[in-house]
Parts: structure tokens; sequence; C-alpha cells
């Protein structure tokens, strides 16, 4: 009796994980296929002669707005945008949730409470300001443009994660850097850093994963031609109309996949601790 | 540590200044990038701004307009319809799944680590992939006919009066593993000692998990349904790239609505009417979360 149960119970376990990873399978596969085998054989066939012609091609040669040299140039883009938008944005969310949680003066409290709004404020609100904003600054359409705006929409969540986790450390601790001459930096630059390394961890990760797949912003605001892979993925594989390569399309969706995907697969369990804190960013 | 820091007096800030500053950039971000920007789009919304923004305040006549489109109305529909498929459906399933995994299995690890991959994956990605699957010349329906069902239907990316429904389903895809965290956690959470007492009194499992645990989880609950409701509010990238909104507007999401009309219908006080009533709606739903939440980090 226990053993058909714990049969069961791996049973309907298997099947959800056979459901999960199915779409991803059938990605894998269609862009393995040649083109005639797209168009005439089954979604679930397995490719008969495998081929990575269509990853060729939707790396090296496939048309997007008007420019027919594939994804990479694309995807040289989003490396270009998540760099300095990654470390800007946990420069800036450490320095921030560090003089957040030392001491709690009624300015900082008030400023602390007035930041979390950041997690919740829908992209819509906010777009249109932003875009004269940036404007303003000369930046818009541009590399610096979009990386700013990235520090911006980044900042509630990552400050969130430094502060509650300096909050943890205890004050012993500073004030006997006090008491040794750290001043403000000092303290942050040789205490607090070095011991904050496994939430700064979980913060690379969240936001690598969170500004290599945001797709509105890099929409919005980094002009032609600088876009980031999923602007792109989406003008080539996002119309239903037309002649589609489907082949292409999903050799282009698994390369622009890839990258988190393997920053998931390599952070393990830093994505799983940081997810249920971000999740609420979207 | 000592080493690093030299112990001779340098000259200093004065006591507090140096936080102080720091928090400076943070301060300004928030302070006009969070509420300005609110005020202003709220503030545009009273005007008759069309292509560029313009101060000829005309009261509450956009959101007149607003709630006068039939495009808008479907878009508000879509997104009850939505939010209740893809939040009842991320809370069913993630917690059955953390039950299942909660029963004790061996390779718990390959289990999560496949339930929440899709949540590393963009919704962009998740869209086409979908759409791609649900493709009804090439997708699932022509392959489970290919099997032999030929009577097999399954175009609801193409039906207008199902194509959000597919929306539902990718979204629940994408998102259950952020479920199942949650909840799996809430019940790593649980005192054994309940489990213990259940067991001895002869309790049936699934008495306990309905009847004791269940109401144990109320806050995981809400947290998740918080998170799952903001989430389906900001619906932007995945409707795009699965169905374009389409059929004609039938799949159409407030955040695409307003996306649209201050981008490329030239209609900024609209869409800026549009995107508040986003924002009271989110905030209608996060606000007593919050406060709630406040108020028992106080007691």
């Amino acid at each position: 009796m226990n053993a058909m149960r714990r049969g069961a119970l791996y049973l309907m376990l298997t099947v959800a994980a056979l459901a999960v990873l199915f779409p991803l399978l059938v990605m894998l596969s269609t862009s393995l296929k040649p083109l005639d085998e797209v168009t005439n054989g089954s979604l679930f066939a397995l490719p008969q002669d495998p081929t990575l012609d269509a990853w060729r091609k939707a790396w090296g040669s496939a048309c997007i707005s008007g420019q027919c040299s594939g994804l990479s140039v694309w995807f040289a883009n989003s490396f270009a945008i998540v760099i300095p938008a990654l470390f800007g944005s946990l420069a800036l969310g450490a320095i921030t949730g560090y003089a957040l949680s030392l001491r709690s003066s009624r300015w900082s409290d008030l400023l602390f409470a007035a930041l979390l709004i950041g997690l919740f404020i829908p992209p819509q609100v906010t777009l249109y300001p932003m875009i004269v904003l940036v404007r303003e600054m000369g930046l818009f359409g541009s590399l610096p443009g979009l990386v700013f705006v990235h520090l911006v929409w980044g900042l509630a969540f990552v400050t969130l994660l430094f502060r509650n986790f300096f909050l943890s450390v205890p004050r012993d601790l500073l004030k006997s850097a006090r008491v040794d001459g750290a001043g403000f930096l000092a303290t942050f630059w040789y205490v607090l850093l070095p011991l904050s390394l496994p939430v700064a961890a979980v913060a690379l990760v969240l936001q690598f994963t969170y500004i290599w797949n945001d797709f509105l912003l890099g929409l919005t605001f980094a002009g032609p031609g600088r876009q980031p892979v999923t602007v792109a993925l989406n003008t080539l594989a996002g119309s239903q109309f037309g002649a589609q390569e489907h082949n292409v399309n999903m050799a282009a969706t698994v390369i622009a996949a890839l990258p988190t995907i393997l920053v998931y697969f390599l952070s393990g369990r830093l994505f799983v601790r940081g997810i249920a804190a971000g999740a609420v960013k979207g | 540590m000592t080493e690093t820091c030299p112990p001779r007096r340098r000259w200093r800030l004065p006591q507090g200044a140096a936080p102080a500053i720091a928090l400076v950039p943070a301060a300004l971000i928030t302070l006009v990038c969070f509420y300005l920007f609110i005020g202003w789009t709220f503030a545009i919304s009273l005007t008759d701004s069309r292509l560029l923004p313009n101060w000829e305040f005309i009261g509450l006549e956009q959101y007149r307009r607003l709630f006068a489109s039939s495009r808008w109305w479907t878009a508000l529909e879509n997104l009850g319809l939505y939010a209740v498929l893809f939040i009842g459906g991320c809370t069913l399933l993630g917690y059955l799944l953390a039950i299942l995994i909660d029963r004790g299995v061996r390779a718990e690890g390959v289990y999560r680590t496949i339930f929440m991959l899709p949540l590393s994956m963009s919704f962009v990605v998740t869209g086409i992939i979908w759409q791609w699957m649900l493709n009804p010349g090439l997708g699932i329906q022509q392959a489970v006919r290919g099997l032999g069902f030929e009577e097999f239907a399954f175009n609801w990316l193409v039906r207008a009066d199902r194509a959000i429904f597919t929306v539902a389903l990718a979204g629940i895809w994408q998102q259950v593993g952020l479920c199942m965290a949650l909840f799996l956690a809430g019940l790593r959470g649980i005192d054994p000692n309940i489990w213990k007492a259940a067991r001895v009194d002869g309790i049936p499992t699934w008495r306990v998990y309905l009847d004791i645990v269940t109401p144990m989880l109320k806050a995981t609950f809400f947290t998740s349904t918080i998170l799952l409701f903001s989430l389906a509010v900001k619906s932007f990238d995945l409707v795009v790239a699965l169905t374009g909104g389409g059929p004609g507007f039938s799949s159409d999401l407030p955040a695409r609505f307003v996306m649209e009309h201050i981008l490329t219908r030239q209609e900024l006080g609209l869409g800026a009417a549009g995107a508040f009533v986003m924002l009271c709606t989110i905030a209608a739903v996060v606000a007593p979360y919050l406060y709630l939440q406040n108020r028992r980090g106080a007691a």
C-alpha cells in the first residue's frame, strides 16, 4: 500500500516535470530540424536529420528590422546593456542599503518607506515622464540612457535586499570598526562588503535575469539598432503572419534564453532565495 | 582589518553627514522618478494631450473617454479573467507541487530545479515558445490530428473568445515555480510536532493538509496572491509576444493598451488615464497588504 502511494507520488511529480519540460523540448527539437521537416512533420516528432543550420541562420544571417546579420548583434547589445546596468545598480543599491541600515532617523525611515513604492509601480505609469527626463539629459536612445533607466527600476529591489542584510550584521562589529578609526566608507568597504558577498550574489543573479529579460524598457529607450535581444527576438518571431521559418525562430529563442538559463543552473539556490523577494518587481 | 584602516585622525565630515550624502542619489530618484512622475502622469491624464504633453486641463474627460471605450473594457475584462485564471492556476498547481515535494521524495532538488526553470526565462521567450506550440496549422492541434484524432481542435490562439486563455496558460507555465517555492518554504516552516500529533490521532494525511496545514499557510497564500496580482496587472511582454493582443484586440490587456496609446497612437492623455487606473488597481490590493504587514511588524 505504502509502496503504491510512493509510486503515485513519483508518477505525479514526473508527469508535472515532463509537462514543464515539454515546451522546452519542443523548442530544442524544432530548432534542430530542417524547414521541410518542420512544415511537413509532426510537432511531437524528434528531428530525423538533426542539423545546426537553423542555429547558424538565427545567429548570423536572419533578417531583423531590415538588418540581415542575425541575432548575434542584438545578443552583444544585451551584454553591453546588462554589464554596466548590473554593476551600477548593485553599487547604488548596496551603498543606499548600507546608509539606510546604519541608524534609523525619521528621514531615513521615511525614505525607505517611500522607496518601496518602486517595487510596485507599473512601468507604464512613469514611462513618459522618464522619456522626457532621459531626453533632457541628452541620453535618449543611447546606451547610458537605458542603463540609467535600469538603475532607477532596479533601485528599490536591490536596496531592499542589501538593507535587510546589513540590518542583520551585529552592531558591535560596526562599533569596533569605528573604534579602530574606520569612517563611513571604510567600514562599508573593509567590513561590510566582504560580509555581504552572499547577498550580493543573490542580487547579481536576480538583476542579471531581470535586465537580460527586460523587453519594455529596451523597446522604449534603446533606440534603433541598440535594442536588446528580447526586442529583436520578438521582431523576428513574434509575428504570426507571413512565411515564418519556425526552426530559425526556435533556434533564436534558445539563443536568447541561454544566458539566463545558464545563470540559473550555475547559481543554484541563490536564485531561489532571491526570487521571492524580487517577484514583486515583475 | 586594523592594519588597513590608518589609526591617525583624519579630516572628517560632521557626524552623520556621510550617510546623508550617500542617500542623495536614491532620494533624488525616489522623489523625482517615482513620486513626481506619478504626479506628472496624473496631471497629464487631466489634460487633452495627444502627441506631446500640453497643459489644457479638461477635468476627468480622458477618464470618461477611457471608460466609454469598448477596447478598454475588453482589456479590463481580460485582465479580470487572466488574473483569476493565472492566480488560481499558479496557486493550486504550485501548492500541489509543493505538497508532493514535501512528502519527502528523493532527488527533490531535480524536481525543484525543473519546476523553477521557466522563471529564469523572459516573458518574450515564453510567449514565442507557446505561440509555436499553439500554432493551429503546425502545433499541438496538427500533431494530435496526425496521431489519428482527426477532429481534435485546440485553436485557442486564433479564436477571439479563447486567446486570453492561452495567455493564462503560458503565464501559469512560467510562474508556477514561484508559487511552489513560496509554499515549499511555508510547509518547511511548519512545526513537525503538528505532524506527530496528527499521526498519533490517526488523522489521514489529506485531512491534515486541508484542515490544519492550509489554514496555517494563510500568510503565504496572501503573499503569493499579491505577487501574482501585481505581475498580472503589469503583464505586457507575454501578451505582446504570444498574441499581440489579438485576434483583433480580443486578448488585449491594460498594460498593452496603455503602451500603445502613449507611444504609437498619440493619445498621451488617454494613455496616462489608463496608466493611472493600473496604478490604482495595484494600490488597492497592495496597500492593505503593506498596512497589515506593518501592523504585524509593530505588534
